[in-house]
């Protein structure tokens, strides 16, 4: 039986993913997103060992709050870290009648193997995926999570040939995401896939900076501030092209 | 002797009703379900309010501002002892009476606090004085000198250890100097049949009481009967000052609402009961709007009102109150309780336009506290409904929830609650309210040899206290369960003692007229501090809990090594001590002999009283600091739940309703954003998770949906007009933030930090 690293569980979440949802955060993640307020799960073998029936076990007590939309949602980290264990998961949560979601920014995505074939199955018994979009500028991708984007465009562009729904996430930081032209440019890329149920807006915040402090690591947002409700509203228009 | 109701009266009062028993007997729930409509469609249908709604609620929010002004009461009487007859017609303006499509008024005056000395003169006198009334000297003279009130009776008959448990708050809160309200008069009888024929009903079970075995109890009755037949003419005579005749059943939905409003105003002119239920009548209400909407006599719009009008008239109830008693129910709470929805016996949800209507109220006139607005949940009511009511929890955050699953099999289908939380079976039974036994405190008195830390008095037996440096935690046990046990016993001969005197001298005559002369009666007891008992013993067995002495040897308070599990995380080793405390309390109040034959219950409910009772405790040994308030009722304490809002749900829904059957009482905050990113998604949530929780056999939720540093800014910016009638659900019952003391309004803001952001 094999165990994943699990940072953490969350019984109520209700906004990653459609209705009520379990949602278990993995550890592991090698982009340094300069805003990321789980940075205490960059570290890829820590936390808890858990098996996927350990944790569905956990889960399915949630279950009477799901209704017909809720579920799981894999989150972290970065999940596709630990792609086989994830699958495992979603393949036993499927059999149980589980809603499956994966919120992931797509950074191992590659189309070479056996990464290529792995990501398929894991497909399989996939619902949902949530995928970030951290920055569409490939340099500034780079600047603000150590990584450029040219796979993560990819993988989205994969997921629509393949008409797998997905719903777009964007981390709205003033002076780095927030300016009219870049996010004119997502809509631009989003516009070109089939695949795209919802696009959310998640206006950047500073709750996890204590945990950079508590590790050991200089967080370089110190100043940046919230975005005002306008912005945020702005934002929402032109991703969901209603400007 | 057999008592009909006249031809005529089958013919144009109860025309197009259906059914036979409920005609030849008294059987309100019968004719419900003989002739209620279901509803499964939407908010649509509904109306806005009126020209007369908006002026008239206009008036009240200025009278409530003024009242607000003055200190928290408008003006007392002190003068005229109230009574069904006491005043003559009083409306909320009188330029305005014509407007008024439902008419009655406590007093003369709107929001005028009666004068009303039965359960004691002395607080009657007290509550005047605060607010700068002297009460008429010969008033004192009449309720001292030639007739006795309830608290004297109380008083004059409590043993010497009563009055020190008492004292100490080791049982707290109890009715015994006020009246102790929780008995809900049906209501619905005096729109259905009329004055005239309850009181030959009356008449009729008066005839053949006792009369071959005159024993105490049938000479009782037989008075109390007496009793109930002067209301009701009493009633009668009430209604005649506002110029209406309630001898004949009501004929069209306006009657309906006003005969059933003048059965609730007697009993708010005769008693002031900690809780006032007016119970279920929205269902019954509507099949009478139903009627007169098919005839063609009545608009939606006109429907709306008379619910508006009504639901007005419970926003005004008042009772004049001493600083004690607000200490403990803080806010000027009534629970003029209401539910609606449901699901009927036969498998009938019981949702209907009415439902609606009354949920409507707070979105016509705003948010308010009055009436106590309660959804009897089901995962089986329509979606439509469902979807309405978490709209405007998540927009008012003024109503509660309670599982009609769980209370169904236990109380049928046409039960009231009767306070805020505990389920009674309308018409057919009484309830003897009980307060609470302070259970964080019986925990300190085990440790202690029964000794209260503060003063050093003896308060417990005297057994051997602990003298270990750690708490042993089978030591600790053995001696809570012997401490437990004294404390039961004392608690439930104390409410003995209470609720025979109040029948004596303080017998709720309108109320009782409208109940079942032979009828079921429950005893509720109660638990305070019981998340604290239950950490504190998970500390002792999981952790190691040293002991902090005072110079007299004393335990006053702990240090705490290790980590322990706490109750609200869903863990089977907290929760099963949860579980085991509930039913070891409810065992031992099962063991002892209650009054008038009633059947005990209890329940985990503490109102706002968590923080009166926390203030009179010593540090707890699950790290809770002496004096620090409470977690409200069934609720875990602060901070101690680390896994979410879902955990904490389920560990309090473990807790097995038959074992505590007056309710199980949890509040819960959720901040908007983490709630959904949408008004949409919010609703969608909040109903699920009603769903979800009341699936799991829980009991009650109070919902509140909004961030703390709303909260904070009402703290600080009370004038600001958006904040006049910002209400959130405490324990049991809903409030207006602005009305908490600040030490209340701390321990709700402490409360919702920490919560699930």
């Amino acid at each position: 039986m094999n165990t994943g690293y699990i940072h953490s569980t969350e019984t109520f979440g209700s906004v990653d993913g459609p209705g009520v949802r379990f949602i278990i955060f993995m550890q592991g993640c090698a982009m340094r997103c300069r805003y990321c307020h789980n940075a205490d799960t960059w570290k890829l073998k820590a936390g808890k060992a858990m098996t996927a029936d350990e944790l569905l076990d956990k889960a399915e007590r949630y279950r009477s709050y799901w209704g017909e939309d809720g579920g799981i949602t894999v989150s972290g980290g970065e999940p596709l870290l630990q792609l086989d264990f994830v699958t495992e998961l979603f393949k036993k949560a499927k059999k149980r009648g589980i809603n499956t979601c994966l919120d992931t920014a797509g950074q191992p995505f590659a189309r070479g193997e056996p990464f290529f074939s792995k990501f398929n199955e894991l497909l399989k018994y996939t619902d949902l995926l949530l995928v970030d979009i951290k920055h569409i500028d490939d340099n500034e991708h780079r600047a603000l999570t150590g990584h450029g984007n040219q796979n993560i465009l990819d993988m989205l562009r994969f997921l629509s040939d393949i008409k797998k729904p997905v719903w777009i996430r964007h981390v709205l930081v003033p002076g780095i995401t927030d300016n009219d032209e870049y996010l004119r440019r997502t809509r631009g890329f989003i516009d070109s896939l089939q695949n795209v149920e919802r696009v959310e807006i998640l206006p950047y915040h500073s709750l996890g900076a204590y945990k950079w402090a508590a590790l050991g690591l200089d967080y370089t947002l110190e100043n940046t501030q919230p975005p005002t409700a306008d912005r945020v509203k702005n934002a929402e228009m032109i991703l969901n092209n209603k400007e | 002797m057999r008592v009909c109701i006249p031809e005529d009266v089958i013919g144009s009062a109860w025309r197009g009703f259906s059914g036979r028993k409920w005609k030849e007997d008294i059987n309100v729930r019968e004719f419900i379900q003989n002739n209620y409509t279901m509803y499964d469609g939407d908010e649509s249908f509904l109306a806005g309010p009126t020209d007369a709604t908006d002026k008239l609620w206009g008036r009240l929010q200025e009278l409530q501002k003024e009242e607000r002004a003055r200190g928290g009461v408008l003006e007392c009487e002190t003068e005229i002892v109230s009574s069904l007859t006491s005043y003559g017609p009083g409306y909320i303006d009188e330029s305005m009476k014509e407007l008024e499509q439902i008419v009655g008024l406590q007093t003369d005056k709107p929001l005028k606090r009666a004068f009303m000395p039965y359960g004691g003169i002395k607080m009657a006198e007290q509550a005047a004085e605060t607010y700068g009334y002297k009460v008429n000297p010969q008033l004192h003279k009449i309720f001292s000198d030639y007739h006795k009130t309830h608290n004297q009776a109380v008083f004059d008959a409590y043993t010497p250890e009563m009055r020190r448990a008492r004292h100490s708050h080791v049982i707290t809160g109890l009715p015994d100097t006020y009246g102790r309200g929780r008995i809900v008069g049906d209501y619905r009888r005096v729109a259905l049949y009329g004055l005239d024929y309850l009181i030959k009903m009356k008449e009729k079970d008066l005839f053949y009481c006792g009369g071959r075995n005159m024993s105490e109890e049938h000479i009782r009755l037989r008075e109390e009967i007496a009793e109930q037949i002067r209301a009701l003419k009493g009633m009668k005579e009430m209604a005649k000052i506002y110029g209406y005749d309630i001898s004949a059943p009501a004929k069209n939905a306006k009657e309906a609402v006003q005969w059933l409003y003048f059965g609730y105003l007697a009993a708010i002119k005769t008693q002031n009961g900690a809780a006032m239920s007016v119970g279920r009548i929205s269902t019954f209400l509507d099949i009478y709007i139903n009627r007169d909407l098919e005839e063609g006599t009545l608009t939606e719009s006109q429907a709306q009102e008379l619910i508006d009008h009504l639901v007005l008239k419970f926003r005004m109830v008042k009772f004049a109150r001493i600083p004690s008693y607000n200490e403990l129910f803080s806010g000027d709470p009534v629970w003029v309780t209401l539910e609606m929805a449901g699901i009927g016996m036969d498998g009938r949800h019981m949702v209907t336009k009415n439902d609606f209507r009354f949920l409507h109220t707070l979105e016509n006139m705003g948010p308010s506290p009055e009436p106590n607005l309660t959804v009897l949940w089901s995962p089986r009511l329509p979606e439509t409904f469902k979807k309405y009511a978490a709209k405007i929890s998540v927009n008012t955050s003024s109503i509660q929830y309670e599982n009609d699953c769980v209370m169904r099999p236990v109380w049928g289908d046409d039960y009231s609650i009767c306070c805020c939380v505990s389920a009674t079976q309308t018409g057919k039974e009484i309830q003897f309210f009980g307060a609470r036994a302070n259970l964080a405190k019986c925990l300190i008195f085990a440790l202690n040899g029964g000794v209260e830390i503060t003063t050093m008095e003896q308060i417990g037996p005297e057994i051997q206290p602990i003298t270990s440096e750690y708490l042993d935690y089978d030591e600790v046990m053995h001696k809570f369960n012997a401490m437990m046990s004294w404390l039961v016993e004392l608690y439930v001969n104390t409410l003995n003692l209470i609720h025979y005197m109040h029948d004596k001298y303080y017998y709720e005559a309108a109320e009782m007229a409208l109940i079942d002369t032979y009828t079921r009666r429950t005893f509720a007891t109660g638990i305070a501090g019981f998340s604290h008992v239950v950490d504190s013993l998970c500390a002792i067995k999981y952790a190691k809990v040293k002991t902090i002495r005072n110079d007299k040897g004393l335990i006053v308070d702990y240090e705490i090594e290790g980590d322990f599990p706490r109750y609200g995380n869903d863990d089977e080793r907290a929760d099963e001590i949860a579980i085991w405390l509930l039913k070891a309390f409810m065992k031992k109040v099962r063991e002892h002999h209650t009054y008038r034959n009633s059947e005990p219950t209890t329940s985990i409910l503490t109102i706002t009283s968590n923080v009166v009772y926390g203030k009179a405790t010593g540090a707890t040994p699950d790290g809770r600091k002496a004096g620090a308030p409470f977690a409200p009722g069934a609720n875990p304490a602060y901070g101690a739940e680390k896994n979410g809002l879902l955990a904490s749900l389920n560990s309090v829904a473990k807790l097995p309703y038959e074992f505590a059957l007056d309710g199980i009482s949890n509040t819960q905050t959720i901040s908007p954003d983490a709630l959904g990113h949408t008004d949409e998604e919010r609703v969608d949530n909040l109903w699920h998770i009603l769903d979800g929780y009341f699936l799991k056999g829980a009991h009650h939720l109070n919902v509140n949906v909004f961030g703390v540093d709303k909260l904070k800014d009402c703290m600080e910016h009370p004038e600001k007009p958006e904040y006049a009638n910002f209400t959130i659900r405490v324990s049991g019952y809903a409030v207006k933030f602005i009305d908490l003391t600040r030490e209340q309004q701390l321990d709700v803001i402490a409360r919702s930090e920490h919560k699930f952001l």
